[in-house]
């Protein structure tokens, strides 16, 4: 009987528009494709529609702080959901982890890494891209394993760095850079490297790449918003983003 | 202490960039407008338009095909591999080449306008003079068209200072190679180092305005053949 109410109103919510909301999130770039993935089940499911903007941490942070229109936001961090949630611009108690991040070093030549970190170590290449590790926790995770490699100070002259980890992505995509440190969920799909070849980088070698989200302010009284970060938690949304790679 | 050493350096470099770009631009671009200011062949147009390109396309544009174009798939790529030059991507080098292209209309138009202003009377009557082409361009027109010498290369310097989309997505953030004062600002901002942001930011605006003030107040007191896009 629940059940075919339940249907009753989706039905209702899909034909008549009547509930459906917008709801504007911004997220971090290394999420941009499972987030595509997510919202295009969550409008279909849901009736509500998602308008992204994709960008790097910080400059989405800088954008909120500002008063960009965002609704939610999808951090490749923990530590800046907490800084808005600290400076009052998020819905308190609405922070939670959306994904842990899983760092892959990656190289377009099909062949060139042989799933260890055997070519990193040769030091044969001429240019290896991380994200800036300042702005991206990617970038920062990269730098952790090449400390632990004890390759910091070999490396050092051969490191190129993109904004975000999109750009460390296009460096090597481009075969400008030979190999790089992107995210998995930027070359894995349905649970397979889409292109290229890599080594998975043991989650053990980096401070784990906690992604938090938070509802902020302008979305306190959207039930769109709402309906998403619930939306993200269940298990529809958890086998999406496990496909592109992330733990949960 | 407002400005870290990164940040020094990264100055440093943007004035070391924009000098040789500059200087680059006007040898390459004096000839060029030279041409386009006097030609009366029907290429003068497509060319005319291939140089004025950088002014309407967003330096992500610009900026993406260099770095595809310099990769080691892409033509230029190619070229400079043959030549043993290795790939041209995340150098200074490559930023010169591409802050030549970014800025090259704004060398080339100020410098067409000055040349076509002077009109063909002083060129004749140096011919008459018998004055050859050589010494006729260097003891006629370069005098007569030093006001658009100094447009040209007050506006081709300061708009490779300001130059970013393209830096960014060629240079790769190296320190003391491809890291100028644009890109260092938005690093300030990404990682919410305001203040240092507001010091870079700041002095930037202000010497912009001071590049600007210095190009108005010539123009007001020069001559017509500084003037500037039509």
């Amino acid at each position: 009987m629940h059940a075919r109410i339940a249907a009753l109103f989706a039905v209702f919510a899909i034909s008549s528009h009547a509930l459906a909301e917008q709801v504007q999130v911004a997220v971090a770039a290394n999420f941009t494709a499972p987030l595509q993935a997510i919202a295009a089940e969550f409008e279909k499911d849901t009736g509500h529609s998602v308008v992204a903007s994709f960008g790097a941490t910080g400059q989405l942070y800088a954008q909120i702080q500002n008063g960009a229109p965002f609704e939610v936001f999808f951090s490749a961090d923990e530590s800046t959901p907490a800084k808005l949630d600290s400076e009052g611009l998020g819905v308190s108690g609405s922070r939670f982890t959306y994904a842990v991040g899983s760092l892959v070093l990656w190289s377009a030549k099909p062949g060139y890494l042989d799933g260890s970190d055997a070519a990193l170590k040769a030091n044969q290449y001429k240019h290896l891209a991380i994200a800036n590790p300042k702005a991206a926790p990617y970038g920062l995770a990269a730098t952790e394993v090449l400390d632990k490699l004890g390759l910091s100070a070999a490396v050092k002259d051969k490191l190129v760095e993109g904004q975000s980890i999109t750009q460390a992505h296009q460096f090597i995509a481009t075969g400008n850079a030979e190999l790089g440190f992107v995210a998995l969920s930027q070359v894995y799909k349905d649970g397979q490297l889409s292109s290229g070849s890599a080594w998975m980088v043991p989650a053990q070698m980096h401070t784990p790449i906690k992604q938090d989200a938070l509802i902020l302010k302008k979305g306190e009284h959207n039930p769109a918003t709402a309906a998403l970060t619930e939306y993200l938690k269940g298990e529809k949304a958890a086998k999406i983003i496990k496909s592109f790679g992330y733990q949960l | 202490m407002p400005l870290t050493k990164a940040d020094f350096a990264a100055v440093l470099l943007t004035l070391e960039l924009a000098s040789l770009t500059t200087l680059l631009l006007l040898l390459t671009g004096t000839p060029i407008a030279w041409w386009l200011a006097r030609t009366q062949s029907k290429w003068k147009q497509p060319i005319g338009a291939i140089v004025a390109l950088p002014l309407v396309l967003p330096p992500t544009v610009i900026g993406f095909y260099l770095l595809v174009s310099m990769g080691p798939h892409g033509f230029i790529g190619q070229l400079t591999q043959s030549l043993g030059l290795g790939t041209l991507t995340f150098t200074f080098t490559g930023l010169v080449i591409g802050s030549v292209f970014y800025s090259l209309p704004f060398v080339v138009q100020p410098l067409q306008n000055a040349f076509e202003a002077i009109g063909r009377a002083p060129l004749e009557a140096a011919a008459t003079l018998r004055a050859g082409p050589w010494d006729a361009f260097f003891t006629v027109v370069l005098p007569l068209a030093k006001p658009g010498f100094i447009t040209a290369s007050i506006l081709g310097f300061a708009h490779t200072v300001g130059e970013f989309g393209v830096v960014l997505m060629i240079g790769g953030n190296i320190p003391g190679k491809t890291q100028v004062a644009s890109v260092q600002i938005y690093n300030h901002v990404e990682t919410m180092e305001y203040a240092q942001a507001h010091w870079l930011a700041g002095g930037m605006v202000l010497f912009s305005f001071i590049v600007l003030l210095a190009l108005y107040s010539g123009r007001s007191s020069g001559r017509s053949s500084t003037r500037v896009w039509q």
